[in-house]
């Protein structure tokens, strides 16, 4: 039985001898392995790209103590991006669950119609998710638009679901329970952050701070988005780190949700101002490339 | 010569595929004899038989210059044409000619318009795949079978080009292979594909060994999702019966896609039947995959449930104060004081108040946000769980219904006058900050609070008089009054004249304009009816042209014409005294001998005479006639084939 680290490895290298660049997380709080640069801004413009890299992501509503067994404020998704997707993308998926180990003459898969939108992020992309044995353990989505841009090449996202994945691989019916390596579970190695970022996010945080920084952070991505038509040298110029502030905002917003803060009719408006921010973000970013492109050219 | 048409896809959405036959189905048809359509989710098959080789030639008029034109135009023309000039006839006054159109080939025919056709199919959510400019379809096209006879018809959609080869079923088939029209449907069976729907759903009740609750919707999802179902039977802890059975069933059907099983009581069993893709499952690692995974969704289910019950409905009246129902219609805690003090206007009784104060409480719960389309149903059960009246738990559980035509209304008058209060509310707040839907854009679902609205009116027979509840905002007063016309037409299927007849005449009472409609409805086919209609329209128009408005003036028998006039007069009084005491159909039908004595007095009486005072009586009589007559239905909305409109 592999642990999750080994199948972490399996898959990793799958996509590796595919021609995926293996990344590292993004260094900041997401909700989703979409919403990094290496997602977000890569599949913008004509540029031929692939990556996979794991995305601890971040969901502070769904947090629940460490005290549910299938449930968690943090997962682990191994995001895979083929741009432009090729046609037996399919059958590369199902190759790399029988990396894995599992053997598909012996289980159910079926293709589940499941569109994903992000409003946040002006993006949205038709698709399925993988239902294994009544399991949904990937989404499986060809992107359409991305910050309101209609892509150029569609790209196929694959997203993994590891501790569901993981858990269905080692029979284990609690997350906690999972082997992570030899002698060490999930439990000993993520419980901690359960418990604490789950007290945190729906009892401690305060929530006039968390506004404060909301602001914050909209404020300085908002600054830098108004100097870059004004900026000279455009191909120098730092939207990656603007970027970084709209991914602020977005947890934030996650946070100030999960605390109850956000009414229904506050959210629209909430979410229309970080989409405003990650749709400027993304045509200064085809802008950007563009002018890349034809300096270098 | 046989036709031959698979277009492979990746998973097409089920609920979409009949209705892409169906458009395939009828456009082949207009190319094509003997046309059938079948489809699994990756495939769209189109067959025809008895194809002929080529159209047939045709003959047509080439018409060119007049007759009357130089000879250098005619030379000209029939140069054009590649003909002699004495080859041309003249017709219509032009040099024409008649060129013999031979048939075209049905191959090219085909390799032209297939591809045009296919991308056309109507889906309601289409993607692009291989560029930005790239075509449009459900889903990627990954290959297309193309024959006519033994032959590949040539063409390609975005990029894939026809062949003869075909693809099996991911797991059980070969990847290619190649297909003939004969030995097409078996080639796919030996490569783990049923193409028949019909076969596959027979396949999946065949193999149902238990009893199921059955669920021909679900049924049919599993059809088209799959190219190879087959059954599988899984069991669950009877423990988790304890649980009730809407949220149960719920988490089998919505999430899972498992039918439940029965006892032979009736009761929910312990066990689930799952449809699978893929032949058999000789391991059980299927069964034990499903098991597991639905043993976690109830484990969830238990939790929300055993924690939601910490707290009461009633401790949550104060949380709903922090739940938006809309900025600026306030909280939902608002909205319960508002449908609460409906509720009682409505006439509701302290159960049906009561059920108002708690019936929100439920979207605090967490197994609300998690099922959210259990709303009401939880509230019911939980208030039930807690001791509330059962009259109060089964309105808070019915309150949202109906949520579809096709839904039943609440079953109690607690439930019904809830449900009214709770949709009207959302109505005239909705309309009052100027909310209100627009073509296709409802996000507030006002159509369907109000159909529902007129559903439970009409169908409880309650007296309520809608209108009075919405008269002060006369754009809403249209909207539902709109909803009203739809509900008896396109639902209930009544004339629409009938119904603007009934409507015009008033509608206050909703269960009046039914009885009123189902009176008109019986009645039209006499005889007498529609001419008496077409009588009333007359007279509304003669009315309208002498701008009679009638205020004040009463009919003067004095100076009545003897003959015709006078008959005309007797007889509206005799009738009018008949209908007083009768149910509206017999009043119609005693309206309805009034035709005799109108069409006399239009054949012989001039309305229009020189004396006024003669013509403002006659005109007084018409209009006496027709307010008296028009408490039922508006006769001049009957739109009839003897219509006369001249004066």
């Amino acid at each position: 039985m592999d642990s999750f680290q080994q199948i972490l490895f399996k898959l990793k290298a799958y996509w590796a001898e595919r021609g995926c660049i293996i990344q590292e997380p993004l260094d900041l709080e997401v909700g989703a392995g979409t919403m990094c640069p290496e997602t977000f801004l890569r599949v913008l413009g004509p540029k031929p790209y692939r990556v996979a890299y794991v995305q601890p992501s971040r969901r502070p509503a769904d947090g629940r103590y460490g005290e549910n067994p299938n449930r968690l404020y943090k997962h682990q998704q191994l995001q895979v991006i083929l741009k432009p997707s090729p046609p037996d993308i399919i059958d590369q998926y199902l190759g790399s669950l029988e990396a894995i180990g599992i053997d598909l003459s012996k289980h159910d898969i079926k293709l589940e119609e499941d569109n994903w939108e992000a409003p946040t992020l002006g993006a949205w992309g038709v698709g399925w998710q993988v239902m294994l044995d009544g399991l949904e353990i990937t989404q499986f989505t060809y992107f359409q638009q991305c910050g309101g841009i209609d892509l150029d090449l569609v790209p196929a996202e694959l997203t993994y679901g590891l501790e569901r994945l993981s858990a269905f691989l080692q029979m284990k019916d609690s997350v906690y329970d999972i082997e992570w390596t030899r002698g060490v579970t999930y439990g000993d190695v993520r419980f901690k952050d359960e418990l604490q970022y789950s007290v945190y996010n729906f009892e401690l945080a305060d929530v006039p701070t968390l506004w404060k920084l909301f602001d914050l952070h909209e404020g300085e991505a908002k600054r830098l988005l108004e100097l870059y038509p004004k900026y000279l040298e455009k191909d120098r110029f730092p939207l990656l780190p603007a970027y970084d502030q709209v991914l602020k905002c977005s947890n934030l917003f996650n946070t100030l949700d999960a605390r109850g803060a956000i009414s229904v009719t506050e959210r629209v408006g909430v979410i229309a101002r970080v989409r405003k921010l990650a749709v400027g973000v993304a045509e200064a970013w085809v802008d950007q490339s563009q002018i890349a492109e034809a300096v270098s050219a | 010569m046989n036709f031959l048409l698979e277009i492979g896809t990746e998973e097409i959405p089920d609920w979409m595929i009949p209705g892409a036959l169906e458009y395939l189905g009828g456009r082949f048809s207009e190319l094509l004899p003997n046309v059938r359509t079948d489809a699994t989710c990756r495939r769209l098959t189109v067959r025809a038989t008895e194809v002929p080789e080529k159209e047939p030639d045709r003959e047509e008029w080439v018409l060119g210059p007049s007759a009357s034109a130089p000879p250098q135009a005619i030379a000209g023309f029939a140069k054009k044409q590649g003909v002699a000039v004495e080859q041309l006839v003249q017709r219509d006054g032009k040099f024409a000619f008649l060129k013999q159109i031979p048939g075209r080939e049905t191959r090219a025919v085909l390799a032209e318009s297939i591809a045009g056709l296919v991308l056309k199919i109507p889906f309601p959510k289409t993607m692009y795949w291989t560029a930005k400019s790239g075509p449009r379809f459900i889903r990627p096209i990954r290959w297309i079978v193309a024959l006519l006879g033994d032959e590949v018809i040539p063409f390609e959609i975005a990029g894939v080009q026809s062949t003869n080869q075909s693809a099996g079923h991911r797991r059980m088939g070969r990847p290619r292979f190649p297909v003939t029209f004969e030995n097409y449907e078996q080639a796919l069976r030996e490569n783990g594909v049923i193409l028949s729907a019909d076969e596959r759903r027979a396949k999946i009740q065949a193999e149902m060994p238990v009893r199921i609750k059955p669920d021909p919707k679900l049924l049919e999802t599993l059809v088209y999702l799959t190219e190879y179902p087959a059954v599988v039977v899984g069991d669950f802890d009877p423990e988790f019966l304890a649980l009730p059975e809407e949220i149960l069933t719920t988490v089998m059907r919505a999430h899972q896609k498992y039918f439940s099983v029965e006892t032979e009581h009736g009761k929910l069993a312990p066990q689930f039947v799952a449809v699978m893709n893929i032949a058999a499952d000789p391991d059980g690692l299927v069964k034990h995959g499903n098991e597991r995974v639905l043993r976690a969704r109830f484990n969830d289910a238990k939790f929300f449930w055993e924690t939601d019950q910490r707290r009461t409905l009633e401790d949550r009246v104060e949380d709903l104060k922090s739940v938006t129902f809309q900025a600026k219609l306030g909280s939902y805690h608002d909205k319960t004081q508002r449908v609460q003090g409906l509720v009682a206007i409505l006439g509701g009784s302290e159960h049906a108040i009561r059920a108002a104060r708690l019936c929100k409480t439920d979207l605090t719960t967490e197994l609300v946000k998690e099922f959210t389309e259990l709303q009401g149903v939880v509230g019911g059960l939980y208030a039930r769980a807690q001791g509330e009246h059962e009259d109060v738990a089964s309105a808070i559980y019915d309150h949202y219904k109906p949520v579809s035509m096709e839904d039943s209304i609440p079953r109690t008058a607690s439930g019904q006058f809830l449900a009214i209060a709770d949709k009207l509310d959302t109505l005239i707040g909705c309309f009052r900050i100027g909310l209100i839907p627009s073509g296709s854009k409802d996000p507030f679902a006002l159509r369907r609070a109000a159909q529902g609205i007129v559903k439970i009116i009409v169908e409880s027979g309650r007296r309520i008089l809608l209108r009075t509840f919405v008269a002060k905002d006369p754009k809403l007063e249209e909207f539902l009054l709109d909803r009203v016309r739809y509900y008896f037409r396109d639902i209930r299927g009544f004339a629409y004249d009938e119904v603007n007849a009934v409507i015009a005449a008033r509608w206050d009472d909703l269960v009046d304009v039914q009885k009123r409609l189902q009176a008109i409805q019986a009645v039209r086919p006499t005889a007498d009816f529609e001419p008496l209609a077409a009588s009333f329209k007359r007279i509304a128009n003669i009315l309208k042209q002498a701008d009679y408005t009638g205020t004040g003036r009463q009919i003067e028998p004095d100076l009545l014409e003897a003959g015709p006039e006078r008959d005309l007069y007797d007889a509206f009084k005799q009738v009018r005294r008949t209908i007083a005491s009768l149910e509206y159909q017999p009043a119609l039908e005693a309206i309805a001998t009034l035709r005799p004595a109108v069409d006399r007095f239009f054949d012989k009486v001039m309305v229009n005479v020189p004396d006024l005072r003669v013509r403002d009586n006659r005109l007084a009589l018409l209009h006496s006639l027709l307010t008296e007559f028009s408490t039922i239905a508006d006769f001049s909305e009957i739109v009839t084939n003897s219509q006369e409109t001249k004066v």
